[in-house]
Formats: structure tokens, C-alpha cells, sequence
């Protein structure tokens, strides 16, 4: 079984509409949206929901006002100033480290576990989906998103599937490092812009050289700044980085996502093919056929 | 007063609408990028960057020679980042929130603190723009500490504008729950509405006035204006997809260098919120 993470550093780029080209070109897949923060994948995938769990994870203070005997002790031991100085804790602002629940004197301090989010097992037309909704204003989208790869793999391991693919999270902080860590390989979208560029390299030296990942690089939109493309590729070709190929603009793309559709579904053009091309060289170089 | 940027979902155009609001201003404006995690906005802005400071958060060391392996710390800490095994303490820095818990109850004065980096903060000047931004250390999964830190740099005898990092979590929050006034910047397709939702949302559990900026405006479909319609939410500007703008960006010039009527519409905008903030 390989799990294959589709990320892009920055937003927008085009990775969840990629994904959901990769989810139907690959047969006998399992996959997983952990862009836990603002899931799209769905839009695109019509899920079909069998299973839904919560998702507890950190604590929250809350100080009992009749308790409380107003020493102050609390507001000296936060360190993120969560705390009023009339003793009411901003749910906001708390870390959930527990620091004032362990100091108060008058033990008025109630520390509950929080409902951050949902998670769910589902059904669509490409294969199972196991997705997830973090709550607005949550924290721990690190540990949703495990958790989400979690459940994908025993699904993947109970219908024996080849395949896992993964729409990762943005950025290169807490969520992508819990979407990356162990996956088999990571195919980088980028778009050939300063800032694309910018932010590719970021996250393609958090995935090959932190994380020693196989890393495939493919660039989106290419045909806006082939100078900047051609510079992506030299970059891979000096970084050992798979250059996996490049997308065409292609309005067809936005076409396909107002209508639910991937790009497969709707009018395959140039963009569908380029992606196909795509496919073909991770998994011959995934299987072995090249590197 | 105090304008932050922000989006749903990165790429939708946040760093364009907050730097070329800085850039049409140009007078009296601090810019504060804290998308530490993809800072963008110097590229725009191109700054000449005057000071640079590596940025730390204090994580626990133990001194074993004063140590009792009484075990209080493990068990104060929530995020699992200290453990006492046997005769051993042992320190995961990288899951280390430094809420200082272990520290304050250690008995024995056994817990001293180093610094694990957490990224870099760059402070400098372009034409009239005071320009302030992060960037998380490569590995680093905390951005809020970081966040903080840029904005401890927030200069009130000014006009700031915060681009803040995408999505609805804690990092985001951090950047803009001190704003007078958020933009939200979407896209007028499926997925743009689905992430604008969901930022409208936040920005609202914060209890902040909101406008929103609608980017590449001509594709896609209505059910983003529907949308702000129906929740009364204000369309403050319109963008079109030209592919002359996409190329420019692609560059890193900024709109109103190529399309210069746009630097009387930023500032427009800026007057927009101006006259929301004074209601
Ligand atoms: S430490 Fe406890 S008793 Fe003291 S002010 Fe805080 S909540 Fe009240
Ligand atoms: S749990 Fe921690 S962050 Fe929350 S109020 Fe108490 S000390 Fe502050
Ligand atoms: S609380 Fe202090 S004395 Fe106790 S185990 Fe921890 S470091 Fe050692
Ligand atoms: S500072 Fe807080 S999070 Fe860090 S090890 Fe000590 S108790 Fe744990």
C-alpha cells in the first residue's frame, strides 16, 4: 500500500482540484482530505456519509465564579494571557495547558476537553473518502489530520487497496508536517509565480530534506511564466526532486468546479491529459520503472 | 486603525489586496505579514530589510544533578513534552507549548530554559511602508508564538494593514482578533465560496466587522454575490481575471504598477472601511 500526499506550500494552486483527477485516474484507492481547515475535496466528490465520529482533543479552563476567590493566581502563572484580570478565561486565547487549573488555591477551575471537530467515513464514485470538519476558531488541526491518515490506512488495509491519496494541508506548519510525516510520497503542486516559487522551495525542503520523502514536483498554470517554470525545473534537476510535469492553463478546470465535477467528468482537455502524463511518471517511478 | 487580510484558503488573492492596499496608501502604513508560514508580501512590497532577529520560545532543561524524579512535571504538562522514565528526564522540545508549567512546579529549582528557534523576524522600509514579517523555521509546527512576535511590533501612530495567514484556525486567529476591520478575499467559484463561509464564520465568533474583496470576479458563478446578499455582507471590490494582472503577479509587480486606476480604487477601498469603522 503507498500513501501518496498531494500538497502545495501555498494555497490555491490548484491541489485539490488535482487530487480529485488523481482520485478517479487511480483505481482501487482509498482517500483522505486533511486540509482539515477549509476542506473542498468534498464539493468535487459528493461524499456519501456511513460514519460520523467527533473529535475531542485539548482542554479549555473555566473558572467557577462562586469558587473563585479572586487571589490572582491564575493571571500570574498564564503565560498566554488568557486570562482577565476580573478571572474570566478567554476561551480564545486558551492554550489548554492546564497551568492555572494546577496552581489555583480554591481549585475552581473546571478543564474540559474540547469538541473541535467531526470526522467521517464515506462513500463516493472514485472510492472511500475519509474526511474531516474542524470547528471554526480550533486548535489540533495536527492531530485531526493524523487521525484522518489513521482511518484511511486501516481503510485501505480493510479493502485492500493500492493506493491512499491524500489532499494535504497547506503551508508548512503543524497540519502539512502531520499530513507528510511517513507518507510514501509527496507530489508538490506549485504555480509558476515569485511567490509559487517562493513557497515551493519551502515546502519541497520540509518534505525532501527534513522528511526525506520522495518528493515530485508539478507545476500548474504553467503557461503563465514559463521562465518561472523553466527555473522549477532546473531547481528539481539540482535538488533531487521528481519533476512529474506541467498543467496548462485550462478554463475547463473552473468549468468542471461548478458543476461537482473533476476534470475527467466534465471535457477532458489539456489540462486532464497533463495530469494523466502525471500520474504515469509517479507510478512508474513509484514502482520502481525509473529514477 | 487596524485592516487584516485574510481568506478561507490561500491563493485567492489575500497578499495582492493587502499589499497593494499598503502600496496605494503609501503614507503612514505599517505592513504586517503574518503568514509566517508563506510570508509573500515582501515580494511586492520589496523592502530593504534593516534588522533581523531570531526569534525563540523557552523550553524546560533539567538539571538531573538537583532532580528528585518526583515526576510533578510530567504530570503538569499537557502537550506530553516531558517525561520522567526511571532515573531520566526526557525533553521533546518540538512538542513544548512553553507554558512554563514545569518550571513553576518544580520543587527542587531543577528546570532551567533554552531557547528552541522558532523562526526569523525582519523589519524594514519601502517607500513610506513600514514593513514587519515572520518566517517559521523550516520543521516548526507552531506559528501562533511567532505571530505573536510580529505583532508585538504593531506601531498604533499608524495605519496598519495585516496579512494574515490562511484558514480558520488557531494561527489565523492570532493574526487578526486585534483588527478593527477584516477583508475576506474570495474567489467566485465552489470551492471559494466554501472557504469564504467558513472564514465569515470565524470572523464572526470573533465579533469583528467584515467587507468582502471578490478576485478574478468574471469567473465561476453568482453564488458568491447570493451569498453576501442574502448575509448582508458587504462586496467592498470587484477584481477581474485578466491574464495581463496574473502574468504581473507572476513577476511580482504589483496591480496598481500595471494598472495604475487600480491605485485610486485600493484607495477607495481603504476609505470603504474607513467609513464602516467609523459607524
Ligand atoms: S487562582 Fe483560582 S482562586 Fe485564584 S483567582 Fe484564579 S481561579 Fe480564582
Ligand atoms: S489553561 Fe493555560 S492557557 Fe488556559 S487559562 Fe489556564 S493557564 Fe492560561
Ligand atoms: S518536577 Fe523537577 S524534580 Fe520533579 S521530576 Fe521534574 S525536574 Fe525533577
Ligand atoms: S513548558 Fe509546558 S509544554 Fe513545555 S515541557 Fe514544560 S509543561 Fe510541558
Amino acid at each position: 500500500m503507498k500513501e501518496i500526499v498531494i500538497i502545495s506550500g501555498k494555497g490555491g494552486t490548484g491541489k485539490t482540484t488535482i487530487t480529485a483527477a488523481l482520485a478517479s485516474l487511480v483505481k482501487n484507492n482509498v482517500i483522505a482530505d486533511c486540509d482539515v481547515d477549509a476542506a473542498d475535496l468534498h464539493l468535487i466528490l459528493n461524499p456519501d456519509i456511513r460514519q460520523q465520529e467527533d473529535f475531542f482533543s485539548g482542554k479549555t479552563a473555566f473558572i467557577r465564579q462562586g469558587d473563585c476567590t479572586q487571589c490572582g493566581k491564575c493571571v500570574e502563572v498564564c503565560h498566554f494571557d488568557a486570562i482577565s484580570p476580573d478571572f474570566v478565561v478567554d476561551p480564545v486565547s486558551c492554550e489548554g495547558c492546564g497551568v492555572c487549573v494546577a496552581f489555583c488555591p480554591a481549585y475552581a477551575i473546571d478543564f474540559n476537553q474540547n469538541l473541535c471537530g467531526q470526522w467521517f467515513i464515506s462513500k463516493t464514485r472514485f472510492g472511500s473518502l475519509v474526511h474531516a470538519k474542524l470547528g471554526i476558531a480550533e486548535e489540533n488541526s495536527g492531530k485531526l489530520v493524523s487521525l484522518v491518515r489513521k482511518q484511511a490506512k486501516q481503510m485501505a488495509k480493510k479493502e485492500n487497496a493500492e493506493y491512499i491519496i491524500v489532499d494535504g494541508a497547506p503551508g508548512v506548519g503543524c497540519p502539512v508536517i502531520s499530513s507528510i510525516t511517513g507518507a510514501s510520497a509527496v507530489i508538490v503542486v506549485t504555480e509558476p509565480t515569485l511567490s509559487g516559487l517562493h513557497d515551493m522551495k519551502r515546502v519541497v525542503s520540509l518534505a525532501g530534506d527534513f522528511f526525506q520523502l520522495s518528493t515530485f514536483l508539478c507545476v500548474n498554470k504553467a503557461d503563465l511564466n514559463p521562465d518561472i517554470t523553466e527555473k522549477m525545473m532546473e531547481f528539481c534537476d539540482t535538488n533531487g526532486v521528481h519533476f512529474a510535469g506541467r498543467v496548462p492553463y485550462d478554463e475547463s478546470t473552473t468549468r468542471a468546479m461548478v458543476e461537482g465535477k473533476n476534470i475527467f467528468e466534465f471535457k477532458p482537455g489539456p489540462a486532464a491529459a497533463a495530469i494523466r502524463e502525471i500520474w504515469a511518471e509517479v507510478e512508474d517511478t513509484l514502482r520502481g520503472n525509473k529514477n | 486603525m487596524i485592516i487584516s487580510v485574510a481568506s478561507g484558503k490561500g491563493g485567492t488573492g489575500k497578499t495582492t489586496i493587502a499589499a497593494n492596499l499598503a502600496l496605494a496608501l503609501a503614507q503612514n502604513v505599517q505592513f504586517l505579514d503574518c503568514d509566517v508560514e508563506e510570508p509573500n508580501g515582501h515580494i511586492f512590497i520589496k523592502p530593504e530589510i534593516e534588522k533581523t532577529t531570531t526569534i525563540g520560545t523557552p523550553i524546560p532543561v533539567v538539571d538531573e544533578g538537583k532532580c528528585t524524579y518526583c515526576g510533578k512535571c510530567q504530570k503538569i504538562c499537557e502537550y506530553n513534552a516531558i517525561a520522567v522514565i526511571l532515573k531520566n528526564v526526557l525533553v521533546f522540545p518540538e512538542l513544548c507549548h512553553s507554558c512554563a508549567g514545569c518550571w513553576l512546579i518544580c520543587h527542587e529549582n531543577a528546570i532551567s530554559t533554552r531557547d528552541r528557534e522558532l523562526g526569523v523576524l525582519e523589519q524594514g522600509k519601502a517607500n513610506g511602508i513600514d514593513f514587519v514579517h515572520g518566517r517559521l523555521r523550516l520543521g516548526e509546527a507552531m506559528s501562533p508564538p511567532l505571530i505573536r512576535r510580529v505583532q508585538q511590533q504593531l506601531d498604533m501612530s499608524k495605519t496598519i494593514i495585516i496579512d494574515s495567514p490562511p484558514g480558520t484556525s488557531c494561527p489565523v486567529i492570532q493574526a487578526v482578533k486585534h483588527s478593527d476591520f477584516v477583508i475576506l478575499v474570495a474567489e467566485p467559484t465552489p470551492f471559494g465560496l466554501n472557504d469564504l463561509k467558513l472564514a465569515v464564520e470565524m470572523v464572526r465568533t470573533l465579533k469583528l466587522p467584515l467587507g468582502v474583496v471578490i478576485n478574478r470576479s468574471d469567473i465561476g458563478n453568482e453564488n458568491v454575490r447570493n451569498y453576501c446578499q442574502m448575509e448582508g455582507i458587504d462586496i467592498l471590490m470587484e477584481i477581474k481575471n485578466d491574464r495581463k494582472i496574473a502574468e504581473a503577479y507572476s513577476r511580482g509587480i504589483p496591480l496598481i504598477e500595471i494598472e495604475p486606476d487600480y491605485a485610486d480604487r485600493f484607495r477607495e477601498l481603504y476609505a470603504q472601511v474607513e467609513r464602516r469603522v467609523a459607524r
